[in-house]
Order: C-alpha cells, then structure tokens, then sequence
C-alpha cells in the first residue's frame, strides 16, 4: 500500500439539503494529495474547498464517489472507525484555534493522545515535545487565555502533529491573526513539510498560498486549477 | 480511554462551574437528606414504640372489669367492678397457660411526706408484680407475700414520687409516707422505667399490699376487684390462647348465655404494640416517599443543567471528536459528570441526614439507629438518578455531528 498515494478522491460528490433545496457542495471531484505535499486549496466562499477539506479530513463522508486514505477505502465508514482514523492519521488546525478553555497548553495538546489510550506520563512527555516543535516549551502551563492568538494556533498546530499524524489539515489556519503571526504560522508549516509533513491548508487569501507548492483553486464545487509553484520563503523576522 | 481519564475529564468540567454544580447537586442533597433523615426518625419512633412495649412486661394480657349500663349510658370498661377475687383465683388455678396472674387495684390517692404532698396512682398488688411488669427495684426491697398476708403498712415508691416528696437525690427508705391520710412505711424504691406506651408516666405510682389497699385505700365491695386483673402467658405463643381459655372461664363463672356480651374485656398487648408499630411504620415510609420525590426532582435539575451543559459545550464536543474521541467516549464522559453531581449529593446528604437526625434523636430523647441498608440504598439512589437523567443529555452530545458541531455558534 506504499505505492498508493496518501489521499485520492474519485468523483466525489457531496449534496447538503436546506430545507426542499439541495446545494451541490461538490459536483464530482477527483484529487489525490501525495505524501510530503504542501498543497493550498484556494475558492471564494461557497466554492467547496472547506467541504474538501471536511471530506478528506473524515469529519464527513461524501454523498456519492469513493476516498482512499492510504489506499483504504474510507468513504463508507461508520462513526466509531472514521474517529479512529482521525485520530491516527489525520491532524486538525482550525481558524478559531479550538483549544479547551481553562486547560493549560501541554493539556490541550495532550487531548489526541488521551482517545488513543496513551499513558499519562508517556502523554506528558510526547506533548511537551510537540510543544517544544512549535517552540512553545516555555508557555507548556498557560491557559489560552494568557496566550497570544498566534501562540495559540501554535498550541494548536502542537496538538496537530502530536499524534505523528500522515496529513495535516488546516481550515483558514491565519484567518484571526494579524499579518505578522499568520507569516510565522506559515512559516511553522513549511518548517513541517520540510520534515516530511504533509500540509493540506483552505485558505482564501492570496498571500498565504503563496507559501505552498501547489495550488488547487475550486470553484461552484469543482477544482478549477491545480497548479504546482516555487514557493516563497517565509522570512520570520520575529519568532518568538 | 482509561475509567480514570474519563472520571478526571468529568469532575474538571464541573469544577470550571462550581457554583452552577453544586446548586445543581443541591436538589439531590436536599432529596438524599431527607430521605435518610426521615426514615432514621422514623425508625426512631418505632424503638421508642418497641421500648416502651417492653418495658411493660412480656406476653401481657388484660382482663378488665365489665359495663355498666345505667338509664341508657354505656358506662364503659372498668365502669363496674365485675371481677372477683374468685375469678382470680379461678384463673391462676384453671388456666394453664397462663404463669402468672395479679390484680392490679388502683385508685388515684393523695400521698404525703413531712414536707410535701403530691396526687399520684396507688396500686395494690402482690409480690408479682414484679415478674409480671418486668420491674425491678432500684433501692429497698418489694413487700413480701407474708406483708400481703397481714396486710402491713409498707408501700414501694416509684422514682417520680420520690423525687416529688423527698428530692431527687434522696434515699426515704424506712421513712414514712401517707397515703389517704394512713402512715405507711417506705421498704423500696423502683427502679426508673420511663412513659408507658399511652404516654402516662410508669414511675408516677405507689405500690402497697393488695390486703393494704382494700382494707385502707378502697374501702367497700371486698368481694369485687377494684382494677384489672394483669396476666402473663408462659411465652409469646400462649397468649392468644391464654386469652380464649380466660375468655371461656370468665363466661362460665360469670353464668353468660351464648350471644349475650362479656362483661369483661380481655385485651393483648402485643396486639396493641404491633397495631402502634403498624402506624409508625406507615408513616415512615409515607415520609420516605415524599422525601424520594425529592430525589427525583433534583434529578431533573441534573438533567436540565446537563442539556444546557451540552449545549454549551457543543464545540468542545466537536473538537473531541475531531482529534479521535468515539460517541462513546462523549456519551460516558456527560455520563460521569452527573453521575459525579448525584453522587456528590447523594454522600453530603447522608452526612447532613445523619447529623440532623442524631441532633433529633438527642431533642426528642430517642436512639437513632441509621441502618447500612438506608444508607446504601440513597446513595444508589441518587446513583441511579443521574444515571437515569444523565443519560437523556449524554446520548445527545454524543450523537452530535463532528462538522455540526465544530461549526456550533
């Protein structure tokens, strides 16, 4: 199963119903994303690419066409095993960073690894590790709330790849920070792929998919462009 | 996911809300409180009932003297001297299951010592009467059968007559007491019994020679029993039989045709002590009831508190589930939560039931007894309570939809 690609969608189709109308969220997509891929899914709102992204991701199954994830058909997975392959393989950030309110940073990142029946002490260590790859090690026992947004997403891209996870997803990963956080966010991505990591990331915003080798852009539920690129550096000035 | 995790998870949530959990606990506190309060009350009352049974004596019966109907007025047991000291003698001779049998006359009689004077019950009896009551004496000694036999002047003191004539601390053996006005000379003292099941005071009584009391304190009908005859089976089993060969002895003596009524009533107090414990217990367990309805409110304060709980918490659930957590393991965690509220309740309510039902217990002078089983069964109550009221909300959470609730505002 090596040889199979890390993810392949094969006319995926995806119809939400409101109400008596049925919004085609996807009208039959084929992609497939290869490993150590850094891949930025562009569309203005409405075009699919967060449905994409909650399909690859297993949050959701598609209405009609197949998904392989590492060569395992995945489309037809019942609640129980899709949470299961979330929690081994895939890794989320989201826009809203997500993490548990009055919970220090080490125990947010802890949170993946307590599904999966790792040990406290062995959980313990794996996060502060995690948080020291997003260097972070020195705010390990702050809340969220003493921490600034960027920081936060790190805790979060922490809790990500704790897991050791075969793809990173990140729905509008900068979308609540300021310029100067999003650019050493992105940075932090690419510092990932750098390691072997692959990135899948939806965002709307021109600037960021710059920093990804390849763009795919949707449009009305079906990919539009899929193009590959040098991507820019990231030139953090401030890490923190 | 180990039990632990998901018990530290659950009781971390309710912490972030203190005060919301424990005014939500407290409707199982009140509940689990009242139930163990109540039922240690009445439990309370029943022992006192048993203990005040006992303390008359075992496998008692009671033949009273008969009506008396005068123009029409039923004058009601014990209204007309109609036992003789025949029939006494007939039923210590002819019954065999009867031990012993006593006459108890008695006459409310003034009684003074050199100081005071008090009104109080005076019994004329034999040497029985302490077997028959299960009595014992405290200081002294009880009059013999040969005091009944000359009729002696000496009277045995119950505690409360001695603390009315002589003090509290006194000792008035071989001093004199009168009674009616007639010098009597103290030989003992009984020992302290406490209320009687009527609620009379035991201990308010002079005990004299029945050959005294007819011959100085009754006065006239010397042939007729001026009281009731006490009697006690040979065990617990004889009584009722005891009673239907009394029954037919007494209407033989007293040449009463078939269907004509007694004139005399024969009464069991072990009867009369089951019928009391019957009401108590009725009531405990009325009040028991009303206090498990309680229970059942505070459950669906839970249950409320857990759905605006879910609510709340519905993006949290959908990132759980996004880094891996199964329906399962949402359903146990909101699970554990009100369990860990009505489990929380249910010990603080035992320990305020207990306390408040020991400080009871002291006021009203009772022993309460909690039992294991009624502490044990309101904790599993209140157990299953948030088992029953949790899982409605639990289920909920853990039917969410990852991407639905993730998107939650």
């Amino acid at each position: 199963m090596q040889d199979a690609p890390l993810v392949r969608l094969e006319q995926v189709t995806k119809i939400y119903r409101m109400g008596d109308v049925e919004v085609g969220a996807l009208r039959g997509v084929d992609f497939t994303l290869e490993r150590g891929e850094f891949v930025a899914v562009m569309g203005a709102s409405g075009s699919g690419k967060s449905t994409l992204m909650q399909i690859v991701g297993c949050l959701d199954g598609p209405t009609s066409g197949r998904y392989w994830l590492e060569g395992r058909d995945v489309s037809s997975l019942g609640a129980n095993a899709l949470a299961e392959v979330r929690n081994t393989t895939l890794g989320f950030v989201f826009q809203s960073f997500n993490l548990l309110a009055r919970t220090s940073a080490v125990e947010n990142v802890e949170l993946p690894m307590l599904y999966a029946g790792v040990g406290g002490r062995e959980r313990r260590r794996r996060a502060l590790e995690a948080l020291d790859q997003v260097g972070l090690s020195s705010r390990a026992h702050h809340h969220p709330n003493q921490l600034s947004g960027g920081q936060q997403q790190r805790v979060a891209i922490a809790r990500a790849i704790v897991g050791q996870p075969r793809v990173i997803l990140a729905d509008e990963p900068t979308g609540n920070l300021d310029s100067q956080s999003s650019v050493e966010i992105m940075q932090l991505f690419q510092a990932l792929g750098a390691k072997g990591m692959t990135v899948m990331l939806v965002t709307h915003e021109p600037d960021i998919s710059q920093f990804a080798a390849r763009v795919v852009v949707m449009r009305d539920g079906l990919i539009k462009t899929d193009t590959r690129q040098i991507p820019k550096a990231a030139h953090a000035e401030v890490v923190s | 996911m180990s039990l632990f995790d998901t018990v530290r998870i659950a009781v971390r949530a309710l912490l972030r809300n203190k005060l919301r959990s424990f005014l939500t606990t407290l409707g199982i506190i009140i509940g689990v409180f009242a139930v163990i309060s109540m039922v240690a009350v009445g439990e309370g009352a029943k022992a006192q009932v048993e203990k005040t049974f006992a303390s008359m004596g075992s496998n008692i019966i009671v033949v009273l003297p008969g009506t008396s109907s005068r123009g029409g007025a039923m004058g009601g047991f014990g209204s007309m001297p109609t036992l003789t000291w025949d029939d006494l003698a007939a039923i210590r001779a002819e019954v065999p299951t009867v031990r012993t049998a006593v006459a108890m006359l008695s006459a409310m009689a003034q009684v003074q010592s050199d100081e005071d004077n008090w009104t109080t019950r005076v019994q004329g009896t034999s040497p029985e009467f302490l077997d028959v009551r299960a009595w014992k004496v405290e200081a002294g000694v009880f009059f013999t059968q040969s005091d009944v036999d000359v009729g002696a002047k000496v009277a045995v003191l119950g505690r409360t007559v001695v603390d009315k004539l002589y003090g509290e601390f006194a000792d008035p053996i071989g001093q004199s007491v009168r009674i009616k006005g007639v010098p009597f000379q103290i030989v003992g003292v009984l020992e302290r019994k406490g209320q009687s099941a009527m609620g009379q005071d035991n201990d308010d009584t002079v005990v004299v020679p029945q050959s005294t009391f007819q011959s100085k304190i009754q006065g006239g009908l010397q042939k007729f029993i001026p009281g009731m005859i006490m009697v006690s089976a040979v065990d617990a089993d004889a009584t009722k039989r005891a009673q239907t060969q009394m029954a037919n002895l007494l209407r033989d003596r007293h040449h009463i045709e078939p269907g004509m009524d007694d004139d005399f009533s024969i009464r069991n107090l072990a009867e009369m002590a089951s019928a009391v414990e019957a009401g108590t217990s009725a009531i405990t367990s009325l009040l028991a009831s009303i206090a498990a309805v309680s229970l059942i409110v505070g459950g669906i304060g839970i249950m409320n508190i857990m759905l605006v709980s879910v609510t709340e918490r519905t993006r949290e659930i959908g990132l759980r589930m996004a880094v891996g957590a199964k329906p399962r393991h949402i359903l146990l965690q909101f699970l554990f939560e009100s369990l860990a509220l009505s489990t929380a309740g249910g010990i603080v309510g035992i320990a305020a039931g207990v306390v408040t039902a020991s400080k009871l217990g002291e006021a009203f002078g009772w022993t309460i007894t909690i039992r294991p089983e009624t502490v044990v069964l309101a904790v599993g109550f209140s157990g299953l309570v948030g088992v029953v009221f949790g899982i409605f909300p639990a289920r909920k959470a853990s039917k969410l939809q990852p991407i639905a609730a993730l998107r939650y505002e």
